[in-house]
């Protein structure tokens, strides 16, 4: 793909390109995310798992997904 | 029956385990099981995107069975701890909640005054927050007006191994509050547990004292005993101390 039709965003602290027009159930199935077992924010702001279809990433937006993991 | 009874909810085992510090998650498991634990922490952290294979803790504790206390572990401001709970109640939607805000990274004693905010804060949002702080009766009373559903002062410093410290402090708040009072952090090893429980503490919240032991398995083990047999301990109403002695067996038919 040509690099003009990708968009840089920062996913989980790290720069990362990807198409124009991606939504966030796209970019959660590129990265085989268990949907079942995280939670998303975009921009500081938490996603409803209902709207990742109809959430469509922008240019610099920082998005973070976390799960459980071992802690006291 | 003698049960736990948090927000609600009653669970028959009184020991709480963390599961951070264990050298693998199948291990971590394991430990849980043998404890007899029906409550564990867990922490909220970036999903690993460049290993999707990566094993989930939720692969091997079955939040079905176990009940997920989402912690705050590692913030050190209100904001933090109120956008990590938001989002550990986004994963599963998870109400109940253990607060933690830390002010110093070498005691990693809790600040109080964030702890105090955050209470507020995610009480009215519908939490229910059990918290960690100082062992301070003053603070602790406030905690509760604020609404936490539990009250969970320190032992001594997270990880310290350290035991109860101040033995007056836990007594106090104990006799203040209704509340389950659990105590958190401090444990090093199985008569902490029971001594916790001897002072009428609803429970006791034990990792590192269990994840990191020579044998975390046998540790579980002794821990879920120690805690029964200092509540029994508790409820059964012990003798009273005496400076002399009081011979056991009758004088009557002495050869």
């Amino acid at each position: 793909m040509n690099k003009k039709n990708k968009i840089k965003i920062k996913l989980n602290g790290k720069i990362v390109f990807i198409p124009k027009n991606t939504s966030l159930k796209n970019l959660a199935n590129k990265f085989k995310i268990p949907l079942n077992k995280v939670a998303i924010e975009v921009n500081m702001e938490i996603i409803d798992k209902k709207k990742l279809n109809k959430t469509i990433i922008k240019s610099a937006d920082k998005i973070e997904i976390v799960q459980f993991i071992g802690g006291g | 029956m003698d049960k736990l009874k948090i927000a609600k909810k009653t669970f028959s085992s009184r020991l709480i385990v963390g599961t951070g510090k264990y050298s693998s998650m199948s291990e971590c498991a394991k430990a849980i099981k043998i404890s007899g634990a029906e409550i564990v922490t867990v922490a909220v952290r970036r999903v690993n995107i460049s290993d999707s294979k990566k094993p989930l803790l939720m692969d091997f504790i079955d939040p079905k069975k176990i009940t997920y206390l989402p912690n705050t572990a590692g913030c050190f401001n209100s904001k933090d701890a109120l956008r990590t709970l938001r989002l550990a109640r986004e994963i599963g939607g998870w109400k109940l909640v253990k607060l933690e805000v830390l002010g110093d990274k070498k005691s990693l004693f809790p600040d109080m005054i964030e702890t105090l905010k955050s209470t507020e804060v995610l009480t009215k949002e519908g939490f229910n927050v059990m918290v960690y702080c100082n062992d301070d009766p003053l603070m602790a009373k406030r905690l509760e007006n604020a609404g936490a559903v539990a009250i969970m002062p320190l032992a001594a410093p997270i990880g310290s191994g350290l035991g109860i410290q101040n033995i007056v402090n836990i007594k106090i708040i104990r006799d203040q509050t209704k509340l389950p009072l659990i105590i958190d952090a401090g444990i090093g090893q199985a008569s902490d547990a029971a001594e916790t429980m001897e002072l009428g503490c609803d429970g006791v919240l034990i990792n590192t004292a269990i994840a990191k032991a020579n044998k975390p398995y046998i540790m579980a083990e002794a821990m879920k005993f120690a805690v029964i047999a200092g509540r029994k301990s508790y409820l059964s109403g012990r003798i009273k101390k005496n400076l002399f002695g009081n011979a056991s067996s009758p004088k009557l038919g002495v050869i």
